[in-house]
Formats: C-alpha cells, sequence, structure tokens
C-alpha cells in the first residue's frame, strides 16, 4: 500500500514540474526569430486569406500569453494540433517515439548486459593487465564524439556494404514476411545502436566497477569472506547485491542521456526518431510540433526516472524503509 | 601547489595529456603565424583539392631538402568528374618563415597539408583557427555556469524552506528536459545577422544555459550541510549578512568538489559545442570551428573520397581525450575515495 502511495505521490509531482517545463520551453521558442508561416508566405499559389485563416489557428496574432493558454488547454485534452505543413502531430510523433524507445531500450540492454559484468571482472582482477586495457578503451569510448563515431560506422557501412544506410525499414518493407520485416529492422538498427552502445557503456563499466571496489573493500565482505565462504557465493550473493542498487538510480540518468545523445546519432543515420523530428522542428519553428515533442520527450525522461526509483525499492529494502 | 602538481603528473597518462593541450593551445595561440594560409584565404578554383604530397627523396633518389608540387584541375570526361593532377614541371620548396608565416612555398606555390574544402580553403590552416573556437568555447561556458550554479546552489541551500523549494523545482524542471532537445531549441533562437563575436558569446551563454541546474543541486546539498556547522552559527550571531555568509564562508568549503566538477565538464561542452556546430546551429560560416568544418563530412562522397575533411573529429577526439585523463588525474588527487568513481 505504502508502495502505491508513493508513486501516486511520485505522479503528481510531476504535473506541475511539466506546467514549468511547457512554460520554459513555450516562451523560448516564441523568442525565435524564424517566422513559422516563412514557406507559405514566400509560395506564391497561397492567398492572403489562406495566410490570414492560418495566423488565426495558430493564434499569431494574439499576445503571447493567449497563444499559451490555448497552446495548454489543448494540450490537456489530449489535442496536439497540426504542424505547419498541416499534418497532425499526433500522427508524427506516434510514428517516431516508438522508434526512439527501440532504440533507446537496445541500447540499455546491451550495455547493462556487457557493462555490469565488465565493471565486475575489472574490480575483481584490479589492477591487472585486463583492467588497465579496459579503463583505457573507456576512456577512449568517452572520448569518441557520436556524431563523427557515427559518420565512420557510415564509412565502414558503405565500404563493406554489411549493413543498410540511413532510416529503419527498407523501401519494399510492406511487402515483406513477418520474420523478414524483423531481420530488416534489425539489420537497419545495429549501426546506431552499436554506436550509442559503445559511448553508454564506458561510463557505466566504471561505474560497476568503482561501486564494486567499494563493496569490495567493506567490512560485511570480509566477514564473509572470513567466515569461509567461497569466493562465488561472496561475489555474488553478497558483493554484487549492494553494488548493483547504486546503478539503477544510474539508469534513469542513463536514458535520459540517452534521449540527447540519440538525436545526433539519429540524424547522422537519417533514423526516423524522436531526436530528429525536433530538430527538423526547430528548423522552422514549428511550434505546435516543437512543444509536443518536447514535452514527449520530458515525460519519456521522468517516466524513465520513476521506473528507475521503482525499481530501487524493490531490490533495495532500505528505501522502502 | 607544486606538491600538488607532482602528485598529479605522477600518473603518466595525465602528464602526457597535459603536454597534448599545452601544445594544442600554443598553436591555437600563434595560428596565426603557425598556419601557412590566413583564416580569409580562399581559392575558389581548387575546391576539394586533396593533400600536397611532401618528398623528402628527389628523382635521383638523393635526400633532399622537402618540396612539393602543384596540382591542376581537370575535367575527366570519361568519368564526368573533376580530377585533381600533380604538375611535375615545377618543384616548390618548403621553406622556414615565408611571408610572415612559420613555413610555406614560394609564390606561386601551394601547400595544402590536409588538402582543402568546398571553398578551396586549407583544411590544415581552418584547423588551427577552428580550434581556437572549439578549445575556448567548453571554458568560458564553465565561468558562467559555476558562478550561477554555485550563488543559486547557495541560496537555496541556506535560505531552506519555501524558498528552496520553488527554486529546486526550477532548477529540476529545467533538469527535466533532455538537455539536447533544450540545446538546439536554445540555438534555434538566435537571429542570423550576427557577427561572430556576438555569436560566440551566445553559444557560450547557452551552453552555460544547459549545465548549471545539475551542479546547483549538488552545491544546494552540500550547503545544507554545512549550514548547520557551529561556525555559521557563530557568523550569524556576530551579525554577519545572510550574503555574506553565503559568499564568504559557506561556498568556498565547496572547492574541492568545484574544481573537479569543473575540470571533469570541459569535455563535455566541447562536444556540446561541436554537436551545435556540426548541425549547423552553433559557430557559423565562414568562422571556422572543428564541429562546423565536420558538417561537409555529412555527405557520402565526402566521407568516401575525401577522407581529410574527417581530419576535425579526430582533434576533438584527442582534445576530449586529454582532458578526460587530466580531469581524473585531478579528481583523484582532491578526492582519493572516489578513485575513478564518476564517469
Amino acid at each position: 500500500m505504502e508502495f502505491f502511495r508513493y508513486i501516486a505521490k511520485r505522479i503528481l509531482q510531476t504535473i506541475p514540474l511539466l506546467i514549468i517545463v511547457s512554460l520554459i520551453s513555450f516562451f523560448i521558442i516564441r523568442l525565435s526569430p524564424v517566422d513559422p508561416l516563412a514557406e507559405l508566405r514566400l509560395n506564391p499559389s497561397i492567398s492572403q486569406e489562406t495566410l490570414n485563416k492560418e495566423i488565426k489557428r495558430l493564434n499569431l496574432d494574439k499576445p503571447i500569453y493567449v497563444q499559451y493558454a490555448s497552446w495548454a488547454k489543448s494540450f490537456v485534452k489530449g489535442d496536439l494540433g497540426y504542424t505547419s505543413a498541416g499534418e497532425k502531430v499526433s500522427v508524427k510523433l506516434k510514428e517516431r517515439i516508438p522508434n526512439t524507445l527501440l532504440l533507446t531500450i537496445v541500447v540499455i540492454f546491451m550495455t547493462w548486459s556487457v557493462g555490469i559484468p565488465l565493471g565486475i571482472i575489472s574490480a575483481y582482477k584490479k589492477e591487472t593487465a585486463f583492467d588497465r586495457i579496459l579503463t583505457v578503451l573507456s576512456s577512449i569510448g568517452m572520448a569518441i564524439p557520436s556524431f563523427f563515431f557515427a559518420i565512420l560506422m557510415l564509412i565502414f557501412a558503405v565500404k563493406t556494404g554489411w549493413f543498410p544506410v540511413g532510416g529503419l525499414t527498407s523501401y519494399n518493407f510492406n511487402e515483406m514476411s513477418f520474420w523478414s520485416k524483423f531481420i530488416d529492422i534489425a539489420r537497419h538498427l545495429v549501426l546506431p545502436a552499436f554506436v550509442l552502445f559503445t559511448i553508454s557503456l564506458s561510463g557505466l563499466q566504471r561505474q560497476m566497477r568503482a561501486n564494486m571496489l567499494e563493496v569490495l573493500d567493506s567490512d560485511y565482505v570480509k566477514f564473509a569472506r572470513a567466515k569461509g565462504l567461497s569466493e562465488g557465493k561472496v561475489v555474488f550473493k553478497h558483493a554484487l547485491r549492494n553494488a548493483v542498487n547504486p546503478m539503477i538510480t544510474l539508469l534513469g540518468f542513463e536514458f535520459a542521456g540517452l534521449l540527447s545523445g540519440a538525436a545526433l546519432t539519429e540524424y547522422v543515420f537519417q533514423y526516423p526518431g524522436l531526436g530528429r523530428l525536433i530538430l527538423e522542428a526547430v528548423m522552422k519553428s514549428d511550434i505546435n510540433l516543437v512543444m509536443a515533442s518536447l514535452m514527449m520527450g520530458t515525460i519519456m525522461l521522468i517516466a524513465g526516472n520513476l521506473l528507475a526509483d521503482i525499481l530501487l525499492m524493490i531490490t533495495d529494502p532500505r528505501v522502502r524503509g | 601547489m607544486r606538491e600538488a602538481l607532482k602528485k598529479i603528473f605522477k600518473d603518466k597518462f595525465a602528464f602526457t595529456a597535459f603536454i597534448i593541450l599545452a601544445l594544442l593551445y600554443i598553436v591555437i595561440l600563434f595560428a596565426d603565424f603557425i598556419a601557412p594560409y590566413s583564416s580569409a584565404y580562399s581559392d575558389r578554383d581548387m575546391s576539394y583539392a586533396p593533400p600536397s604530397k611532401v618528398y623528402t627523396i628527389n628523382e635521383q633518389g638523393k635526400l633532399s631538402f622537402p618540396y612539393t608540387y602543384n596540382y591542376i584541375r581537370e575535367y575527366e570526361p570519361s568519368l564526368m568528374q573533376t580530377i585533381y593532377k600533380q604538375d611535375r614541371s615545377k618543384k616548390y620548396f618548403i621553406k622556414p618563415f615565408v611571408n610572415g608565416h612559420l613555413f610555406g612555398v614560394k609564390d606561386g606555390g601551394k601547400l595544402y597539408l590536409l588538402g582543402t574544402d568546398i571553398n578551396g580553403r586549407d583544411v590544415f590552416s581552418r584547423l588551427l583557427f577552428g580550434g581556437r573556437v572549439s578549445m575556448t568555447v567548453g571554458f568560458l561556458s564553465l565561468f558562467v555556469v559555476f558562478p550561477i550554479g554555485l550563488l543559486y546552489g547557495g541560496i537555496s541551500g541556506y535560505f531552506g524552506g519555501i524558498v528552496d523549494t520553488l527554486m529546486m523545482r526550477f532548477a529540476e524542471a529545467v533538469m527535466a528536459i533532455p538537455s539536447f532537445y533544450l540545446l538546439i531549441i536554445l540555438a534555434a533562437i538566435l537571429p542570423s545577422g550576427m557577427t561572430s563575436v556576438q555569436r560566440f558569446t551566445l553559444i557560450v551563454v547557452i551552453l552555460a544555459l544547459i549545465g548549471w541546474a545539475g551542479f546547483a543541486r549538488v552545491v544546494r546539498g552540500m550547503v545544507l550541510s554545512i549550514k548547520k556547522e557551529d561556525f555559521v552559527a557563530a557568523e550569524k550571531v556576530m551579525g554577519a549578512s545572510n550574503l555574506r555568509i553565503i559568499l564568504k564562508h559557506i561556498l568556498p568549503q565547496t572547492m574541492s568538489y568545484v574544481i573537479i566538477a569543473m575540470t571533469l565538464s570541459v569535455p563535455s561542452y566541447i562536444l556540446a559545442e561541436s554537436g551545435l556546430s556540426f548541425l549547423g546551429l552553433g559557430i557559423q560560416q565562414p568562422d571556422a570551428s572543428w564541429g562546423n568544418m565536420l558538417k561537409e563530412a555529412q555527405e557520402f562522397t565526402n566521407i568516401l573520397y575525401r577522407p581529410w575533411l574527417l581530419t576535425p573529429g579526430i582533434l576533438i577526439f584527442i582534445a576530449v581525450l586529454s582532458f578526460n585523463l587530466l580531469g581524473d588525474a585531478v579528481r583523484d588527487y582532491l578526492d582519493p575515495k572516489s578513485k575513478s568513481a564518476r564517469s
């Protein structure tokens, strides 16, 4: 019961947070000197009448707080409005968000299943050649700019021809059977996922190594050893459990970092995700689209943090308190 | 101070990193002199010329002073594209102190150590000029982030109560926006007709707007525990103003954390600037920055046939790696408990 009350409280807390976020971003975007109707204005076949209608529809003739109020009202009702090109924002988001989530989740799954074991081994074999090599590799992984690495991967893909370049699906995707669809998406995911994986792996491995070192040095592990427990039991039953808990908090941060990091990678690989959508929208000063994708990004980030906290409550009895 | 440097540089990696960074900064400081071409140089007839080949052994097989040949551009009808051929008729020796630059070739000769870009600008020279931007933006942002974060966190933690709640909710809201999304909407509001100095300054400010919130939160946490110490109560009794207590007595206690956080966050600012410029939202042409030079690498033909355009990426990598290694060593020295903990 306590547990559900906590979750409910956390969800309620996000509401003021979202309001502040939307205020901040709305006013920033409206400061933009880019005219959201520039494309229409330059089009000779669009009459002044249509333009006026557009201005009315987007409320561009009213003061900024009225614009915000009308945006907020329709947002709460679930109406995200139309893009400046006339498409429904919700439709656009519906096709982009799952792609970004897919990429992020695949990457988190990969980094955790590789980074945690590597962290444990390097802590356990502290200051051996293996540990040193990993430290050097992780320094390299953290220093390489994601977009530069993505470009290098593109060269690799084009030169070898092993992986398709750009997008998430091939042109004949709709005619494929279920399994070839699956394989097609997987093949498109390999490169962007690999880029993000390499970059977030280093941080995770280092953090896990540091936690593990701290735990291995603690009194209860010494005691467990003194009791004559086998090394396997000491490491997996006593040390690991305590070292993993702080990592779960990190999971939320990692999710946030990936959302941001993915934007550049998505851009280079022409991956149809949220990051690229918001980038295109910002360039065109498409208020509805920017606002909606920004809010979705924020909600995803908050939800990621909340999930991490819930997970932590399940694994760490001290937090439940 | 001397003790500290000695300890930090005992780490071989940190020492190498320090030397590399020092070299980089010296080179960009004297870029006007070291670069063979000025920042305004452009030869429209030589777009995408490959790197000049430098020879040290002449036709007779004897060791010679380094020399190079010019390229001539030709149209190759069978390939339907322009190609560059070496003009073997005239040698150009690379000599020191030519036309007021550190090295170069005689008039009429062209020396493109790393080829040219689409506008026929020397990539090597632009790397040096671009380094000025890329290697300083991060630093300058830090000098905006840290005062803001310190003051914000200090006030919030010191006063507590409703002030603290309101200020922290706002900081959390800023942190809840995926940082790169916030970065691009901020960069997009910059008007286009700005001078490069204005633009540079605003990019510094924008980068700072992203980082302050997280930093302020940590400072607040530290202030919360420091303000319970006796010396703060003593100051209050003596009638010191709140601002004085915060600035003179509480914030200095957070110094070692601040130094660690500063050294560790330089790389992320360098990466953010280059990412922004790579997207075309940061430093604009004709000014160079490593990020906007890489913009040309977005085209397939460029990355496949003109690999010299990728060199800025390698420099970003080297700079960030060096800062990371140096930052790790500084942290290990100031905070030995967290040996290579945080990423």
